[in-house]
């Protein structure tokens, strides 16, 4: 029993298990079975919290080397204005070959702009924030370009479905963020790729000087978190049917940053966990949820997340738990002597 | 000093760590004005013993009395608001302050909340000349070598009035001259009352600066002498808690191995090979089964010239042939390539990489050579690690264990261990005894030694004389960054002639 409450997850997902049992009671529908697929307020969490898992993931992969990526948000948007410009273009709109095509080529462009982000950081040498500082700021500009600052509209139902749609029961936005989750486990826990990552984040130096290729790795993850980012945009986009380059993602790069932490991987890197971030993004999205689901007001939503907030990382912090759980342990038969100045 | 109390009294001192006994029952006392030598292997306990303490970590059981009351300390400042410094082993202050404000930082000279920044560089300057050193105290502390910073750490301690003193092998950066002056220190301080609690691994500086010791052996007190009561040898023995003959042998099996080794072919020549600002260009070539030896005085060039062969810093003259072909090491994974390995002196920070497992640690290069697509079975890293913990007799035995609890021999042990399963052809090992206890010395010598028999060149680099004289078939001497020398060791070649090697740099 010990083990379990000592375990780092277990403060975080007993907190999901809470939320999760007061939208089990307060919502009318939480899970059934409704036009063959399921429905209720649990598959809205999932299907919800698609985009800033699949983010949170590239985030992990980028926070574990030691870096960090502000630019998310605005990969995003500039994904999702290609891809909606591309499709308004199409004579029919429906045409799945062409949907998926543009889906690729708005991943491609995603693809390139991590690359852009991780050459600044691991070839030019620049510190991870302001370099990707440089897109989060320029990419809001260069999305509302391609939309000619327009919201771009669009009516295609393949492109619906990424966000919309249910296949074999389930979401498809939530299949795909499993995907992309078994996908990442398997790319850094089957290969040796999770080992160098972490070694890269605890040591450059001695990473080098152990023959670790260390750019080629950095470029790499950023390069990921560029792919995962794009089809959050994509998701994003597809969920409200237009490109609005403004809001699209925005803030997001916060969010991810926090599912990370939530999930355990410590922001100086090193050491990740894949899970860990899953599972604090769920969190994110299950509170968004439920401060709707209580009826908290929403001048009050802010304020009621950050105490949420709060309280996840005291009970990650061996700091406090010491302090906290220390008080009923046996003190030492050493009495405390006030020490002579 | 019989008569006079002691200053610091520690009884029946307990600590645990999970798995582990790291100090059960120790007694030990220092009296004013005397330099105490804390002595025992790695893991011994010595630094465990420091660090409750300095209020690192709580004691489980015992007591502490200081100037004969009981004291409970319970944190860094509190332990200095008792009368307890302590400058450690590997220098912990901030490079990129000044001088200055690394000796009063966190105790500012202040007025109505403002630094006082003209009385702050005053005192420190004052301070420094207590100590015969005339630095400017405005320049950040990264503009001046190790031994500098070792000696600003040291001011800083001596500041705050302190009644016990701890330095934690001060020395082990520090060339001769300045070993000397850190001793003229330490008697001045000892001749004003301080008791200073001494650790190092030099045998010749304990006996030379020490009035005392106290040793340690796994965890528990051995004894308490006064220096002139026991002989060097008896204390080693003491130490280890065996007797060492296997170590006098190693030499007389380095000289015959040397012809041998003269008619090998060569693994690695470099031509004119130099870093502007590092190491001026040199020659060098290393066979099959040698062993090299690089002597010379700290700064002298020995670890920029290791790291080049490694392509660790990148040359910008000469060139590397390996197996007689030139080669274009641009970086360690070229040289890696070619089956150098290169284990670094800072071990550290350039070493091991501490949050992972000692596993991990072990098979890093062997993992990074292969590429992240083929990763090592989980299987055969169990198989290669249980192997070379227990070749190495890495203690504790246990692979999963993050790598940075281990003691600093053990961590080398790890870091020989990463670059031995890549099976090179040259291994260049950078002070890997620096640090670390009598013991583990041992086992690392005897394992370069075996090594070289099997036909691995070495390249080999310490500060200390003995040790390379011991090892090495061949000696490169270096002075002010330049080889100066390259020396066949033959039985006429000993520290003597080496000294005047270094001091000189005449070629002869």
């Amino acid at each position: 029993m010990t083990t379990i409450l000592k375990h780092r997850l277990f403060w975080p997902s007993l907190i999901l298990v809470v939320m999760l049992g007061v939208n089990a009671f307060t919502s009318q529908q939480f899970v059934t079975i409704q036009d063959g697929h399921l429905f209720g307020t649990l598959i809205d969490i999932l299907r919800g919290s698609a985009p800033l898992i699949l983010v949170a993931l590239g985030m992990t992969l980028v926070i574990a080397t030691g870096g960090i990526d502000l630019s998310v948000g605005s990969v995003m948007a500039i994904s999702g204005a290609v891809a909606c410009l591309l499709i308004s273009d199409l004579g029919n709109q429906n045409s799945i070959g062409s949907v998926l095509l543009i889906i690729g080529v708005a991943i491609l462009v995603s693809l390139a702009l991590g690359l852009w982000n991780g050459a600044l950081v691991a070839i030019v040498g620049i510190q991870p924030i302001i370099a990707t500082l440089i897109l989060m700021v320029a990419g809001r500009g260069v999305a509302q370009l391609i939309t000619d600052g327009q919201i771009i509209n669009v009516r295609s139902d393949p492109y619906s479905t990424l966000a919309s749609g249910f296949f074999l029961t389930m979401p498809v936005a939530f299949l795909i963020a499993a995907g992309a989750v078994a996908l990442t486990v398997l790319l850094t826990r089957k290969t040796a790729l999770g080992l160098l990552l972490e070694s890269v984040g605890g040591s450059p130096t001695a990473s080098r000087l152990a023959g670790i290729g260390a750019r080629r790795i950095t470029v790499m993850v950023y390069v990921v978190l560029g792919g995962f980012a794009g089809l959050a945009g994509l998701i994003a986009s597809a969920d409200i049917k237009s490109a609005d380059s403004i809001s699209a993602g925005n803030l997001i790069e916060l969010d991810a940053i926090l599912a990370v932490v939530i999930g355990g991987t410590a922001l100086i890197g090193g050491r990740f966990s894949i899970i860990g971030t899953v599972l604090g993004a769920i969190i994110i999205q299950t509170l968004r949820v439920t401060v709707v689901a209580v009826g908290i007001p929403p001048e009050a939503n802010l304020l009621f997340k950050s105490v949420v907030v709060v309280a996840l990382c005291l009970s990650q912090s061996p700091d406090f738990r010491a302090k906290v759980f220390g008080r009923f342990k046996s003190r030492p038969a050493v009495e405390k002597v006030g020490v002579p100045a | 000093m019989g008569e006079q109390s002691p200053v610091l009294e520690m009884t029946g001192i307990r600590k645990v760590f999970p798995g582990v006994v790291a100090l059960d029952g120790v007694d030990f006392r220092l009296f004013p004005g005397e330099v105490h030598a804390l002595m025992g292997e790695n893991g011994a306990g010595k630094s465990t013993l420091i660090k409750t303490l300095t209020g690192v970590y709580e004691i489980d059981g015992g007591d502490i009395k200081l100037g004969g009351r009981p004291v409970r300390i319970s944190g860094p400042l509190q332990a200095q608001q008792a009368g307890v410094s302590t400058v450690y082993q590997e220098v912990n202050l901030c490079t990129n302050l000044s001088v200055a404000e690394n000796i009063f930082i966190g105790r500012e000279p202040r007025r109505f909340g403002k630094i006082q920044w003209g009385k702050m560089r005053q005192r420190a300057a004052e301070l420094l000349a207590r100590l015969d050193l005339d630095l400017d105290v405005s320049a950040p502390l990264s503009s001046f070598s190790l031994a500098i910073q070792q000696m600003v750490a040291i001011a800083r301690a001596i500041d705050v009035d302190a009644r016990v003193l701890i330095l934690d092998e001060p020395t082990s950066s520090l060339d001769s001259a300045e070993v000397e002056q850190l001793f003229r220190v330490m008697r001045r301080l000892k001749e004003s009352g301080v008791a200073i609690l001494f650790v190092s691994h030099f045998l010749d500086q304990i006996y030379e600066i020490s009035d005392r010791l106290t040793i340690l052996r796994n965890g528990r007190l051995i004894s308490e002498h006064r220096i002139e009561e026991l002989s060097q040898v008896q204390l080693v023995e003491k130490m280890i808690g065996k007797e060492l003959a296997a170590l006098e042998d190693l030499e007389d099996k380095a000289q015959s191995n040397r012809e041998r080794a003269a008619e090998a072919k060569p693994v690695l020549e470099a031509k004119g090979l130099g870093r502007a600002g590092a190491i001026a260009p040199y020659d060098l070539t290393i066979h099959e089964g040698e062993v090299v030896g690089l002597a010379g005085l700290l700064g002298s060039g020995r670890t920029e010239l290791a790291r080049l062969l490694f392509g660790a810093d990148k040359a910008d003259s000469g060139e590397v042939l390996v197996d007689g072909k030139r080669i274009n090491l641009r970086d360690p994974q070229v040289a890696m390539k070619h089956r150098i390995a290169f284990s670094s002196e800072n071990r550290r920070t350039e070493g091991i990489i501490g949050e992972l497992s000692v596993r991990e640690n072990i098979i890093l290069a062997l993992q990074a050579a292969r590429g992240w697509t083929r990763p090592i079975p989980r299987k055969k890293q169990d198989e290669i690690v249980d192997k070379y913990i227990k070749a190495l007799q890495i203690r504790p035995a246990d692979p999963e264990r993050p790598v940075r609890n281990l003691s600093g021999g053990n961590q080398q042990k790890v870091l020989l261990a990463r670059w031995l399963i890549t099976e090179p052809r040259l291994l260049i090992i950078d002070e890997p005894t620096r640090g670390i206890d009598v013991g583990a010395k041992a086992e690392i010598q005897r394992l370069v030694a075996e090594l070289s028999d099997g036909g691995m060149a070495v390249l080999f680099v310490s500060a200390e004389l003995e040790e390379v004289l011991r090892l090495s078939h061949k000696i490169a001497v270096l002075r002010d960054r330049r080889l100066v020398e390259e020396l066949e060791n033959t039985a006429d070649v000993d520290a003597d002639r080496i000294m005047q090697t270094i001091a000189s740099g005449a070629t002869s």
